[in-house]
């Protein structure tokens, strides 16, 4: 009968999809980005002849995922895009070689070593440049609550680096100042948007002079408008608005292939990973590895002085911030 | 209703019907074990905001129902039982936004209107209003959801037996008359089933209230679940949206209930009779040009200039084949397992009603209104401790989309069963024919066209997913809408035009079997 052949050929097309996932090919859970990061992967398979399988997706999600798989994930490798949701999983993920943490300074390393930042990235202001010059951005997130500024600031509540800037408040300035300073710009009517990107192009279209993002989006904004009217200010040392934060990676303690993934890690962290970030990555991120230049037309990284705070307990902190959003009325 | 009812049902047939909705409550376990699990599971209920989520909610599903059923109830009566001039151009037109994902009409929306607009730019003033929060959230999900309203009505009135509409003639009724107390009444149950649709569709949606800025249960179990540590306030608020569900399928039930028609006649349908709208022709046609100028033409045009404004850059577009083969590839599966597994439940559904049956159906609605990344996660959490071997195979992303959209199949697949008179298969059974003799012979040539609808129901939507296809699909699995994600991720919109246009001209075709099944019958029997 026809419908019982169809449903056998069903069946085994269902079954050879099953068959997935072998067993010296690594595979990596990334919440970077496609677009940004695919060369990378490339560039290691040519480098050692290691196969990569690459799960995208969302960083918070993928952690979700992770947490739900338990010691049976699939995952040998977690590539994120925050110290955050590195951090949530830190339970699941194993200590890495002192010899690849050491590349890179403590500041952008978990302290119990079980991930490692592998590219930098400040926060900074965009600013409209149709509406004001650059003199006239504020050094400081804290005068934002400035009557001058009603209505013309744009955040993204729901976004993992707007979060992570609160937590960097919070664990610099002190809760409750962190907690009036969101309140008093609820009441300067800051704007609320989904993510980075759409911020970006509000100021460039004018519809708000100032955006609080981190300071590669500006970079993304241009590939798809190259005339947009809007520039990159970074904030007085110390602020917490100049926070400068990491994408990070680690490595499962459930994996089978743990000694790829170091190798993995560590090929990030070569002067070919960093060099990445300077030569071909069209989104401008700071290489961490000392010696080696961020692209020209960006401070160096050894000139920004974000808030003195702990990346590794990003992890552990999220949920006291997401708490001060709700009761702030940032997040429901 | 007392129909059958006598019959005791096949054991085998229960047993079917009942492996498979345990399999679609699988969500509803994993919920409850999480909540279980402690941390301020129960806190949640106490807290205000909770209960503002709970509203808002609420007002944007009520919201969208009344539009939906708004829109597509008077277009699918006049594309089938009037005058209105091309109406198959409407018939087509007023359909085919089902295959546009809503976060692609969001994003289209949120492009078009604004001060930083296509509209804004393109007049060259400043001022246009927004179109975000409830508002903007409204528009995208009616846009989604009227085409559910609109092709279920349209098939419940291609199906009418035309003679309970010249029996009434024939006593003197007036064409409005007819059109008000026989047909509104004959057409309310698919009419409730697609308000249904759209009201499950909406509860679930998190893509359009995120980018519109719209605060929901749904958009708050993702930004919980984001929190990344206390996976049980986000478990509880899922199980709220499920207690939504409930309310939503009680209300269903009820209008069900009132009007059920079957036809009488002969098994294939005549020709309808059509009411001549005279002087309401020139509003009628406005109507469906506004529908389809907001709807269907003005994402098109923005998805257009996008694509223009990519080809101008230079940047490389390359047609999308292989994600496009695969979105088809577990859509097409999706489909026929979600029919496969609807067939059985709405067997014992609506030719062995019972209590049971009836609940037993009804409980394979309740994970739909569960947001694509809970109904992931559940089945992370499954397949990932006690089925590896299927664990991020095509196999599971197929039960995943089973899981989600099956009461589409089982729509379908209950309006075929409705439209055919039982009174034929008593017939058959009385001539000596076994149950499932008389359901091949009898019953599956007479709802083929209804079956092949609910299929390409859960096709369009399976090609649509994203949440669940992104954690679920097996690794290097690309379809058109991770393709999409993937490029609006780092605001390439000028590039994401491309699998969104493609996402839409592989889906097209698919209408056809949603929407002209009818008028292929009827015109090849005269």
């Amino acid at each position: 009968m026809k419908a019982t052949t169809l449903v056998i050929a069903l069946l085994a097309a269902v079954a050879a999809g099953c068959g997935s996932g072998s067993n010296d090919t690594l595979t990596v859970y990334s919440g970077r980005e496609e677009e940004l990061v695919a060369p990378l992967f490339e560039k290691f398979t040519d480098a050692t002849g290691i196969d990569v399988e690459v799960r995208y997706g969302d960083s918070a999600e993928l952690a979700a995922t992770i947490a739900e798989e338990g010691e049976h994930s699939p995952a040998d490798l977690f590539f994120a895009q925050d110290p955050g949701s590195l951090g949530s999983v830190e339970s699941q993920l194993a200590e890495l070689p002192a010899s690849t943490l050491e590349l890179v300074e403590a500041q952008f390393r978990d302290a119990d070593g079980r991930w490692v930042g592998t590219s930098g990235r400040s926060r900074v202001i965009a600013y409209d440049t149709e509406a004001l010059t650059e003199d006239e951005v504020p050094d400081s997130v804290l005068d934002l609550t400035d009557p001058t500024w009603k209505g013309k600031v744009g955040v993204a509540p729901t976004n993992a680096s707007f979060q992570a800037f609160v937590t960097a408040m919070r664990l610099s300035a002190g809760e409750d100042a962190t907690r009036q300073w969101l309140v008093d710009m609820k009441a300067n009517q800051v704007r609320e948007y989904e993510k980075n990107t759409p911020i970006v192009e509000a100021v460039a279209a004018g519809e708000i002079e100032l955006g609080l993002v981190n300071h590669y989006y500006l970079y993304l904004v241009r590939q798809e408008q190259p005339d947009a009217t809007v520039e990159n200010h970074f904030l007085r040392s110390g602020d917490p608005g100049a926070l400068v934060s990491a994408a990070g990676a680690g490595v499962l303690a459930s994996s089978d292939q743990a000694e790829d993934a170091e190798r993995f890690v560590a090929f990030l962290l070569s002067d070919e990973g960093q060099r990445f970030y300077v030569d071909e990555a069209e989104e401008a991120e700071y290489p961490l590895v000392e010696g080696i230049e961020a692209k020209a037309g960006l401070p160096p990284l050894a000139d920004l002085h974000g808030p003195d705070v702990d990346l590794s307990r990003f992890g552990a902190e999220h949920e006291a911030t997401i708490e001060l959003l709700r009761e702030t009325g940032y997040l429901t | 209703m007392s129909r059958g009812a006598g019959n005791r049902a096949p054991l085998a047939l229960v047993a079917v019907a009942g492996i498979v909705v345990s399999l679609l409550l699988l969500p509803l376990v994993y919920l409850v074990i999480r909540v279980a699990s402690g941390g301020r599971a129960l806190e949640v209920l106490g807290e205000s905001s909770t209960w503002r989520l709970v509203w808002n909610t609420l007002i944007l599903a009520v919201g969208v129902v009344v539009a939906a059923v708004a829109v597509g109830a008077p277009l699918a009566w006049l594309v089938t039982r009037t005058d209105l001039p091309a109406r198959r151009l409407w018939a087509t037109a007023g359909a085919l936004p089902l295959v546009i994902p809503s976060y692609v009409a969001a994003f289209c929306l949120l492009g078009f209107f604004g001060n930083r607009g296509l509209l804004a730019d393109a007049l060259g003033v400043d001022g246009v209003p927004e179109l975000e929060g409830y508002w903007g959230s409204l528009a995208a999900l009616t846009l989604a959801t009227y085409p559910y309203v609109f092709l279920l009505t349209q098939s419940a009135l291609r199906n009418l037996d035309p003679s309970l509409e010249e029996a009434a003639r024939g006593l003197g009724a007036t064409g409005w008359r007819t059109a008000i107390r026989v047909i509104a009444p004959a057409i309310r149950s698919a009419v409730g089933l697609g308000a249904l649709l759209a009201a499950l569709y909406t509860l679930s949606d998190f893509g359009v209230v995120s980018l519109m800025n719209y605060d929901t249960l749904t958009r708050a179990i993702y930004v919980q679940y984001k929190s990344l540590f206390d996976r049980a306030p986000a478990a509880t608020l899922a199980l709220l949206l499920v207690a939504l569900t409930a309310v939503a399928l009680v209300l269903e039930y009820r209008a069900r209930r009132r009007g059920r028609g079957y036809r009488t006649g002969p098994g294939t349908p005549r020709r309808p009779s059509i009411v001549r709208l005279g002087r309401w022709t020139v509003p009628a046609v406005a109507f469906c040009a506004a529908v389809v100028g907001l709807f269907l033409a003005l994402p098109a045009g923005v998805l257009a200039y996008w694509l223009t404004r990519g080809i101008a850059s230079e940047r490389s577009l390359a047609v999308p084949w292989s994600e496009a083969l695969n979105s088809v590839t577990a859509s097409g599966l999706a489909a026929t397992a979600a029919v496969a597994a609807a067939i059985p439940v709405a067997v014992l559904a609506l030719r062995y009603p019972s209590r049971a049956s009836r609940t037993l159906e009804r409980l394979s609605y309740a994970g739909n209104a569960l947001p694509g990344l809970v109904i992931a996660l559940s089945l992370v959490f499954f397949a990932a401790r006690y089925a590896s071997p299927v664990y991020q195979s095509l196999g599971l992303l197929v039960f995943a989309y089973v899981v989600r959209f099956f009461p589409q199949g089982l729509s379908g697949v209950e309006s075929a069963l409705e439209g055919v008179n039982p009174r034929y298969e008593e017939a058959a059974r009385g001539l000596g024919r076994g149950p499932l003799r008389t359901m091949a012979s009898v019953t599956a040539p007479l709802a083929r066209s209804g079956v092949l609808a609910g299929a390409a129901l859960v096709f369009l939507s399976a090609m649509k997913e994203l949440p669940a296809t992104l954690l679920l699909r097996p690794i290097g699995f690309e379809t058109l809408a991770t393709e999409i994600w993937s490029l609006t991720q780092v605001g390439a919109y000028s590039r994401a035009a491309v699998p969104a246009l493609a996402l839409i001209v592989v889906s097209a075709p698919v209408l056809y079997l949603v929407s002209f099944d009818r008028r292929l019958e009827s015109g090849s029997s005269g």
